[in-house]
């Protein structure tokens, strides 16, 4: 171990607040690109969905017609 | 020779690919970013100039390098897509795209908060830091380019040119610290001699260097899956996917 205690590991021998704005901000947009990424797939996912329930719907409602 | 490669032009095979691959990939990046960054911040030595400041490395150096590496492969695909006009090789670019931008944005933000303690600003207009800067603004460039056309094969090309033409970079950047007067300091690892660094130091950056390859394969593959995806949307093998995935749900 490098550090004797917590509060040295966090202090970073007085470079505290460089090193842990840059894991801070590192973790942050990696973070949100792995959110961003995920979030996309399943927009995604979603609208092909909507789009085949209403491709449904019509060859339904087209059926009911020739029945009437 | 080369024939079973043909299979993975079609892009229902590569998504199937990519998902198989996606897995390997999240936990390669968990493990090595687990035992790379304990051991980079918790066990690694101070460094006798620099103090616990030198710690910042364990992202700075892996997120600069891989930046460049994703530039380098989305010029690879870039060339492909021109030459031989396959599909997938663009959406290989929309899918890099992103995460080389992140990465690059990552290198910048902790090199300037590297910079302030150690050169005591927190940026200078020096060869390496504005080459650096310039990476990024291509990056945007080809991710807005592509964005701009609705018409996806018009977007491909246009971004595979715009690929291209930024190569020119990536020397550039390599070589500013050796070219001009900087602040910045040499190649550590990446010179033909043996590495300037202590192995109890040069082990977690190593580790974390592979941690940040499995984290753009990881999310490459997850954005070039959605860009198949996007793509492909009326195609019947997506609407069978998706309908399976419903059923499986219910």
């Amino acid at each position: 171990m490098a550090f004797e205690s917590i509060g040295d590991f966090i202090a970073m021998g007085g470079y505290g607040f460089y090193v842990w704005l840059s894991y801070g901000l590192t973790f942050l947009a990696l973070i949100i690109l792995v959110v961003n990424s995920v979030a996309k797939k399943n927009k995604i996912l979603k609208n092909v969905a909507q789009r085949l329930s209403r491709e449904q719907r019509i060859k339904k409602a087209q059926n009911m017609e020739g029945t009437l | 020779m080369w024939k079973w490669l043909h299979p993975y032009a079609k892009p229902e095979r590569s998504y199937q690919l990519a998902g198989k691959l996606l897995p390997w990939f999240v936990v390669a990046t968990i493990i090595t970013f687990v035992v790379g960054l304990g051991w980079g911040l918790l066990f690694a030595p101070a460094d006798y100039q620099q103090g616990d400041s030198f710690r910042i490395i364990y992202i700075h150096v892996p997120a600069a390098m891989m930046a460049m590496a994703a530039y380098s492969t989305m010029a690879i695909a870039a060339f492909i897509a021109l030459v031989w006009q396959i599909r997938l090789a663009e959406m290989n670019i929309a899918a890099i795209a992103p995460v080389g931008a992140v990465f690059t944005f990552i290198a910048l933000v902790t090199g300037a908060a590297w910079g302030k303690p150690m050169w005591g600003a927190w940026w200078v207009w020096d060869a390496r830091l504005t080459s650096e800067l310039i990476l990024l603004f291509v990056y945007l460039g080809i991710i807005a380019l592509y964005n701009a056309f609705s018409d996806k094969v018009l977007a491909g090309r246009a971004a595979s040119i715009l690929t291209l033409v930024g190569v020119i970079n990536l020397p550039i950047i390599h070589y500013s610290v050796v070219w001009w007067n900087t602040l910045h300091q040499g190649a550590t690892i990446m010179k033909l001699d043996k590495p300037s660094m202590a192995p109890e130091m040069l082990w977690p950056l190593i580790i974390m260097i592979v941690g940040f390859a499995a984290f753009l394969g990881a999310v490459s593959l997850l954005r070039f899956r959605n860009e198949i995806l996007a793509r492909e949307s009326h195609r019947p093998w997506v609407s069978a996917l998706v309908t399976d995935k419903l059923g499986g749900e219910k």
